[in-house]
Protein backbone atom coordinates (compact mmCIF):
# COMPACT_ATOMS: atom_id res chain seq x y z
CA UNK A 1 0.00 0.00 0.00
CA UNK A 2 1.31 3.65 -1.39
CA UNK A 3 -1.07 5.28 0.86
CA UNK A 4 -2.34 5.64 3.72
CA UNK A 5 -5.71 3.93 4.68
CA UNK A 6 -7.45 7.56 5.27
CA UNK A 7 -6.11 7.98 1.56
CA UNK A 8 -7.36 5.03 0.65
CA UNK A 9 -10.87 5.26 2.05
CA UNK A 10 -10.88 9.35 0.45
CA UNK A 11 -10.01 8.02 -3.08
CA UNK A 12 -12.56 4.94 -2.38
CA UNK A 13 -15.29 7.82 -1.57
CA UNK A 14 -14.45 9.77 -4.67
CA UNK A 15 -14.46 7.14 -7.19
CA UNK A 16 -17.75 6.47 -5.87
CA UNK A 17 -19.12 9.46 -5.92
CA UNK A 18 -17.79 10.14 -9.32
CA UNK A 19 -19.25 7.34 -10.58
CA UNK A 20 -22.70 7.70 -8.70
CA UNK A 21 -22.69 11.23 -10.24
CA UNK A 22 -22.62 9.45 -13.54
CA UNK A 23 -25.49 7.19 -12.81
CA UNK A 24 -27.89 9.65 -11.30
CA UNK A 25 -27.60 13.13 -13.20
CA UNK A 26 -30.11 12.08 -15.86
CA UNK A 27 -32.66 10.98 -13.31
CA UNK A 28 -32.12 14.28 -11.48
CA UNK A 29 -31.68 16.53 -14.44
CA UNK A 30 -35.50 14.96 -16.35
CA UNK A 31 -37.28 14.60 -13.24
CA UNK A 32 -40.89 15.22 -13.08
CA UNK A 33 -40.74 17.71 -16.57
CA UNK A 34 -39.05 14.59 -18.47
CA UNK A 35 -42.94 13.22 -19.91
CA UNK A 36 -43.85 16.48 -21.80
CA UNK A 37 -39.95 16.46 -23.34
CA UNK A 38 -40.25 14.96 -26.31
CA UNK A 39 -36.59 15.54 -27.57
CA UNK A 40 -35.57 13.47 -23.93
CA UNK A 41 -38.18 10.63 -24.77
CA UNK A 42 -36.82 10.40 -28.24
CA UNK A 43 -33.16 10.08 -26.84
CA UNK A 44 -34.80 7.34 -24.78
CA UNK A 45 -36.14 5.61 -27.67
CA UNK A 46 -33.02 5.39 -29.53
CA UNK A 47 -30.15 5.81 -26.93
CA UNK A 48 -30.42 2.24 -25.82
CA UNK A 49 -29.44 0.73 -29.07
CA UNK A 50 -27.09 3.39 -30.08
CA UNK A 51 -25.18 2.84 -26.77
CA UNK A 52 -24.96 -0.92 -26.83
CA UNK A 53 -23.14 -0.53 -30.51
CA UNK A 54 -21.09 1.48 -28.58
CA UNK A 55 -20.70 -0.41 -26.19
CA UNK A 56 -20.01 -3.29 -28.19
CA UNK A 57 -16.79 -0.99 -29.95
CA UNK A 58 -15.75 -0.62 -26.26
CA UNK A 59 -15.21 -3.71 -25.59
CA UNK A 60 -13.20 -4.31 -28.64
CA UNK A 61 -11.03 -1.22 -27.99
CA UNK A 62 -7.94 -2.35 -27.06
CA UNK A 63 -7.96 -5.04 -30.31
CA UNK A 64 -4.90 -4.76 -32.03
CA UNK A 65 -4.58 -4.72 -35.66
CA UNK A 66 -0.51 -4.75 -35.80
CA UNK A 67 0.31 -8.01 -33.88
CA UNK A 68 0.11 -10.99 -35.27
CA UNK A 69 -3.45 -12.00 -34.66
CA UNK A 70 -4.53 -9.03 -36.62
CA UNK A 71 -7.67 -8.92 -34.64
CA UNK A 72 -8.83 -12.39 -36.22
CA UNK A 73 -9.76 -14.06 -32.56
CA UNK A 74 -12.36 -11.76 -32.10
CA UNK A 75 -13.59 -11.35 -35.56
CA UNK A 76 -13.70 -15.50 -35.59
CA UNK A 77 -15.62 -15.82 -32.14
CA UNK A 78 -18.10 -12.73 -32.85
CA UNK A 79 -18.79 -14.40 -36.73
CA UNK A 80 -19.49 -17.67 -34.48
CA UNK A 81 -21.64 -15.91 -32.14
CA UNK A 82 -23.67 -14.33 -34.65
CA UNK A 83 -23.93 -17.25 -36.48
CA UNK A 84 -25.28 -19.22 -33.76
CA UNK A 85 -27.00 -16.81 -32.25
CA UNK A 86 -29.11 -16.59 -35.90
CA UNK A 87 -29.37 -20.33 -35.71
CA UNK A 88 -30.45 -20.79 -32.50
CA UNK A 89 -31.83 -18.03 -30.96
CA UNK A 90 -30.29 -19.52 -27.36
CA UNK A 91 -28.21 -16.46 -25.63
CA UNK A 92 -26.34 -18.17 -23.28
CA UNK A 93 -25.72 -21.01 -25.87
CA UNK A 94 -24.04 -17.67 -28.12
CA UNK A 95 -21.88 -16.78 -24.91
CA UNK A 96 -20.65 -19.52 -23.24
CA UNK A 97 -19.75 -21.17 -27.15
CA UNK A 98 -18.57 -17.78 -28.67
CA UNK A 99 -15.88 -17.21 -24.96
CA UNK A 100 -15.00 -20.43 -25.04
CA UNK A 101 -14.03 -20.47 -29.09
CA UNK A 102 -11.97 -17.04 -28.40
CA UNK A 103 -10.62 -18.70 -25.16
CA UNK A 104 -9.14 -21.40 -27.38
CA UNK A 105 -8.11 -18.81 -30.18
CA UNK A 106 -5.85 -17.11 -28.47
CA UNK A 107 -4.54 -19.65 -25.91
CA UNK A 108 -3.73 -22.17 -28.37
CA UNK A 109 -4.05 -21.01 -32.24
CA UNK A 110 -2.96 -17.35 -31.90
CA UNK A 111 -0.43 -17.34 -29.21
CA UNK B 1 -42.79 -12.35 -0.32
CA UNK B 2 -44.25 -14.79 -2.59
CA UNK B 3 -43.83 -12.22 -5.77
CA UNK B 4 -40.44 -10.97 -4.44
CA UNK B 5 -39.33 -14.80 -4.99
CA UNK B 6 -41.10 -15.33 -8.28
CA UNK B 7 -39.01 -12.02 -9.60
CA UNK B 8 -35.67 -13.31 -7.88
CA UNK B 9 -36.35 -16.98 -9.85
CA UNK B 10 -37.29 -15.38 -13.40
CA UNK B 11 -34.64 -12.89 -12.68
CA UNK B 12 -31.72 -15.49 -12.37
CA UNK B 13 -31.54 -16.87 -15.77
CA UNK B 14 -31.13 -13.31 -17.46
CA UNK B 15 -27.74 -12.88 -15.07
CA UNK B 16 -26.23 -15.92 -15.74
CA UNK B 17 -23.70 -14.55 -18.76
CA UNK B 18 -23.17 -11.75 -15.87
CA UNK B 19 -22.54 -14.34 -13.20
CA UNK B 20 -19.76 -16.28 -15.32
CA UNK B 21 -18.60 -12.65 -16.21
CA UNK B 22 -18.47 -10.78 -13.10
CA UNK B 23 -16.78 -14.24 -10.90
CA UNK B 24 -13.80 -13.91 -13.27
CA UNK B 25 -13.46 -10.34 -13.37
CA UNK B 26 -13.82 -9.75 -10.10
CA UNK B 27 -11.19 -12.69 -9.35
CA UNK B 28 -8.98 -11.10 -11.90
CA UNK B 29 -9.39 -7.78 -9.76
CA UNK B 30 -9.51 -9.36 -6.36
CA UNK B 31 -6.01 -10.79 -7.40
CA UNK B 32 -4.93 -7.77 -8.76
CA UNK B 33 -5.74 -5.35 -5.52
CA UNK B 34 -3.45 -8.27 -3.16
CA UNK B 35 -0.45 -7.88 -5.52
CA UNK B 36 -0.68 -4.18 -5.14
CA UNK B 37 -0.57 -5.38 -1.15
CA UNK B 38 -4.86 -4.51 -0.46
CA UNK B 39 -6.67 -7.32 0.68
CA UNK B 40 -9.80 -9.03 0.66
CA UNK B 41 -11.68 -5.65 2.64
CA UNK B 42 -10.21 -2.83 0.94
CA UNK B 43 -11.24 -5.41 -2.63
CA UNK B 44 -14.44 -6.08 -1.28
CA UNK B 45 -15.10 -2.49 0.28
CA UNK B 46 -14.67 -1.20 -3.44
CA UNK B 47 -16.46 -3.78 -5.15
CA UNK B 48 -19.62 -2.69 -2.85
CA UNK B 49 -19.35 1.12 -3.12
CA UNK B 50 -18.04 1.87 -6.79
CA UNK B 51 -19.51 -1.23 -8.90
CA UNK B 52 -17.98 0.16 -11.59
CA UNK B 53 -15.03 -2.38 -13.38
CA UNK B 54 -13.45 -0.36 -15.25
CA UNK B 55 -13.32 2.51 -12.79
CA UNK B 56 -12.31 -0.02 -10.23
CA UNK B 57 -9.27 -1.77 -12.70
CA UNK B 58 -8.34 2.47 -13.02
CA UNK B 59 -8.55 3.47 -9.49
CA UNK B 60 -5.37 0.74 -8.92
CA UNK B 61 -3.49 3.30 -10.42
CA UNK B 62 -4.51 6.14 -7.94
CA UNK B 63 -3.88 3.76 -4.80
CA UNK B 64 -0.48 3.37 -6.08
CA UNK B 65 1.00 6.73 -6.97
CA UNK B 66 0.81 10.11 -5.48
CA UNK B 67 -2.38 11.02 -3.37
CA UNK B 68 -4.47 13.07 -5.89
CA UNK B 69 -8.39 13.09 -5.55
CA UNK B 70 -8.56 15.78 -8.34
CA UNK B 71 -7.12 13.78 -10.57
CA UNK B 72 -8.94 10.57 -9.94
CA UNK B 73 -12.29 12.55 -9.69
CA UNK B 74 -11.62 13.68 -13.16
CA UNK B 75 -10.89 10.29 -14.89
CA UNK B 76 -13.36 8.42 -12.66
CA UNK B 77 -16.10 10.98 -14.70
CA UNK B 78 -14.42 10.44 -17.95
CA UNK B 79 -14.82 6.78 -17.60
CA UNK B 80 -17.58 6.30 -16.13
CA UNK B 81 -19.71 9.07 -18.89
CA UNK B 82 -20.96 6.70 -20.35
CA UNK B 83 -23.50 5.79 -17.50
CA UNK B 84 -25.73 9.14 -18.55
CA UNK B 85 -26.75 7.36 -21.29
CA UNK B 86 -28.08 4.44 -19.68
CA UNK B 87 -29.53 6.83 -17.26
CA UNK B 88 -31.49 8.83 -19.99
CA UNK B 89 -32.28 5.47 -21.71
CA UNK B 90 -33.78 4.28 -18.56
CA UNK B 91 -35.92 7.45 -17.00
CA UNK B 92 -38.87 5.77 -18.87
CA UNK B 93 -38.64 2.00 -17.33
CA UNK B 94 -37.37 3.41 -14.09
CA UNK B 95 -39.87 6.30 -13.15
CA UNK B 96 -42.25 4.79 -11.29
CA UNK B 97 -39.94 2.32 -9.18
CA UNK B 98 -40.68 4.04 -5.84
CA UNK B 99 -38.41 3.23 -3.49
CA UNK B 100 -36.57 0.32 -5.33
CA UNK B 101 -35.39 3.02 -7.51
CA UNK B 102 -32.06 4.82 -5.95
CA UNK B 103 -30.46 1.25 -5.69
CA UNK B 104 -31.64 0.26 -9.60
CA UNK B 105 -29.86 3.68 -10.01
CA UNK B 106 -26.90 3.09 -7.84
CA UNK B 107 -26.37 -0.35 -9.80
CA UNK B 108 -26.32 0.80 -13.78
CA UNK B 109 -23.38 -0.79 -14.63
CA UNK B 110 -22.45 -2.12 -18.33
CA UNK B 111 -23.59 -5.14 -17.70
CA UNK B 112 -26.87 -4.45 -15.57
CA UNK B 113 -27.74 -1.76 -17.91
CA UNK B 114 -27.41 -3.66 -21.33
CA UNK B 115 -30.08 -6.58 -20.10
CA UNK B 116 -32.42 -4.40 -18.12
CA UNK B 117 -32.32 -2.13 -21.15
CA UNK B 118 -33.49 -5.18 -23.47
CA UNK B 119 -35.52 -6.76 -21.54
CA UNK B 120 -39.13 -6.73 -20.75
CA UNK B 121 -40.13 -7.89 -17.46
CA UNK B 122 -42.29 -11.31 -17.77
CA UNK B 123 -46.31 -9.92 -17.33
CA UNK B 124 -47.18 -12.00 -14.42
CA UNK B 125 -43.77 -10.72 -13.05
CA UNK B 126 -43.25 -7.24 -10.71
CA UNK B 127 -41.26 -4.92 -13.23
CA UNK B 128 -39.47 -3.40 -10.51
CA UNK B 129 -38.67 -6.49 -8.55
CA UNK B 130 -37.47 -7.84 -11.10
CA UNK B 131 -34.84 -5.27 -12.13
CA UNK B 132 -33.87 -5.07 -8.61
CA UNK B 133 -32.87 -8.58 -8.67
CA UNK B 134 -31.34 -8.41 -11.74
CA UNK B 135 -29.50 -5.76 -10.34
CA UNK B 136 -28.45 -7.17 -7.01
CA UNK B 137 -27.65 -10.54 -8.37
CA UNK B 138 -24.90 -8.75 -10.49
CA UNK B 139 -23.92 -6.77 -7.65
CA UNK B 140 -23.19 -9.38 -5.65
CA UNK B 141 -21.36 -11.64 -7.99
CA UNK B 142 -19.34 -8.75 -8.53
CA UNK B 143 -18.24 -8.90 -4.85
CA UNK B 144 -18.39 -12.13 -4.34
CA UNK B 145 -15.53 -12.55 -7.50
CA UNK B 146 -13.68 -9.32 -6.04
CA UNK B 147 -13.77 -11.13 -2.99
CA UNK B 148 -12.71 -14.73 -3.83
CA UNK B 149 -10.10 -13.42 -5.64
CA UNK B 150 -8.65 -11.10 -3.14
CA UNK B 151 -8.56 -14.94 -1.29
CA UNK B 152 -6.79 -16.60 -3.28
CA UNK B 153 -4.10 -14.13 -4.22
CA UNK B 154 -1.51 -14.99 -6.30
CA UNK B 155 -2.24 -18.65 -5.94
CA UNK B 156 -4.41 -19.09 -9.35
CA UNK B 157 -2.55 -21.18 -11.75
CA UNK B 158 -5.26 -21.99 -14.31
CA UNK B 159 -5.00 -20.40 -17.99
CA UNK B 160 -7.92 -17.71 -18.21
CA UNK B 161 -6.67 -15.94 -20.31
CA UNK B 162 -9.62 -15.02 -22.72
CA UNK B 163 -12.11 -15.74 -20.32
CA UNK B 164 -12.97 -11.81 -20.12
CA UNK B 165 -14.34 -11.80 -23.94
CA UNK B 166 -17.61 -13.53 -22.52
CA UNK B 167 -18.38 -9.63 -21.59
CA UNK B 168 -18.01 -9.16 -25.16
CA UNK B 169 -19.94 -11.80 -26.50
CA UNK B 170 -22.96 -10.65 -24.07
CA UNK B 171 -22.97 -7.38 -25.61
CA UNK B 172 -22.63 -8.53 -29.14
CA UNK B 173 -25.15 -10.79 -28.21
CA UNK B 174 -27.68 -7.96 -26.70
CA UNK B 175 -26.85 -6.19 -30.22
CA UNK B 176 -27.45 -8.85 -32.39
CA UNK B 177 -31.22 -9.03 -30.71
CA UNK B 178 -31.51 -5.70 -30.80
CA UNK B 179 -30.73 -5.95 -35.00
CA UNK B 180 -33.34 -8.40 -35.60
CA UNK B 181 -35.88 -5.42 -35.26
CA UNK B 182 -35.62 -3.65 -38.10
CA UNK B 183 -36.50 -0.45 -36.30
CA UNK B 184 -33.57 -0.52 -34.37
CA UNK B 185 -31.12 -0.62 -36.95
CA UNK B 186 -30.63 2.99 -37.90
CA UNK B 187 -29.58 4.16 -34.19
CA UNK B 188 -27.45 0.87 -33.65
CA UNK B 189 -25.43 2.00 -36.96
CA UNK B 190 -25.26 5.24 -35.82
CA UNK B 191 -23.59 3.86 -32.34
CA UNK B 192 -21.14 1.53 -34.18
CA UNK B 193 -20.21 3.78 -36.72
CA UNK B 194 -19.34 6.90 -34.24
CA UNK B 195 -17.90 4.80 -32.09
CA UNK B 196 -14.99 3.58 -34.73
CA UNK B 197 -14.50 6.95 -36.18
CA UNK B 198 -13.74 8.18 -32.99
CA UNK B 199 -12.12 5.48 -31.76
CA UNK B 200 -9.80 6.13 -34.97
CA UNK B 201 -9.11 9.31 -34.77
CA UNK B 202 -8.83 9.72 -30.49
CA UNK B 203 -7.60 6.49 -29.97
CA UNK B 204 -8.49 3.68 -27.37
CA UNK B 205 -8.54 5.81 -24.29
CA UNK B 206 -9.95 8.73 -25.03
CA UNK B 207 -12.60 8.01 -27.76
CA UNK B 208 -15.43 7.65 -25.29
CA UNK B 209 -16.53 11.10 -24.50
CA UNK B 210 -16.03 12.12 -28.20
CA UNK B 211 -18.13 8.87 -29.41
CA UNK B 212 -20.84 9.84 -27.04
CA UNK B 213 -20.88 13.63 -28.43
CA UNK B 214 -20.99 12.60 -31.94
CA UNK B 215 -24.03 9.92 -31.05
CA UNK B 216 -26.35 12.53 -29.70
CA UNK B 217 -25.22 14.82 -32.76
CA UNK B 218 -26.41 12.11 -35.31
CA UNK B 219 -29.30 11.39 -33.33
CA UNK B 220 -30.35 15.11 -33.09
CA UNK B 221 -29.28 16.35 -36.72
CA UNK B 222 -31.30 13.28 -38.00
CA UNK B 223 -33.99 12.37 -35.33
CA UNK B 224 -36.95 12.99 -37.86
CA UNK B 225 -35.44 9.90 -39.64
CA UNK B 226 -35.04 8.27 -36.56
CA UNK B 227 -37.92 8.44 -35.15
CA UNK B 228 -40.76 5.40 -34.70
CA UNK B 229 -44.01 5.73 -36.63
CA UNK B 230 -45.83 4.57 -33.51
CA UNK B 231 -44.48 7.53 -31.40
CA UNK B 232 -44.92 9.95 -34.14
CA UNK B 233 -48.43 9.27 -34.17
CA UNK B 234 -49.10 9.12 -30.68
CA UNK B 235 -46.85 12.08 -29.40
CA UNK B 236 -47.48 14.56 -32.41
CA UNK B 237 -43.96 15.42 -33.02
CA UNK B 238 -42.93 17.01 -36.29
Amino acid sequence: MTLTSTQTILIICIVTLGTMITRFLPFILFKGNKSNNTYIKYLGQVLPYATIGLLVVYCLRNVNFKTPSYGFPEAIAIVCIIILHYWKENTLLSIGAGTVIYMILVQFVFV
Amino acid sequence: MKEKIMALKVAFPYTIPVLTGFTFLGIAYGILMSSKGYGAGWTVLMSLMVFAGSAQYITINFLTTIFNPINAFLITLMINARHLFYGISMLDKYNDSGKLKPYLIFGLCDETFSIVCSTEAPKDVDKDWFYFFITLLNHAYWVLGSFLGAWLGSKISFNTKGLDFVLTALFVVIFIGQWKNKENRKPAIVGVVCSIICLIIFGQDNFIIPSMAAILIVLTIWRKEFIKKDILTKEGIQ
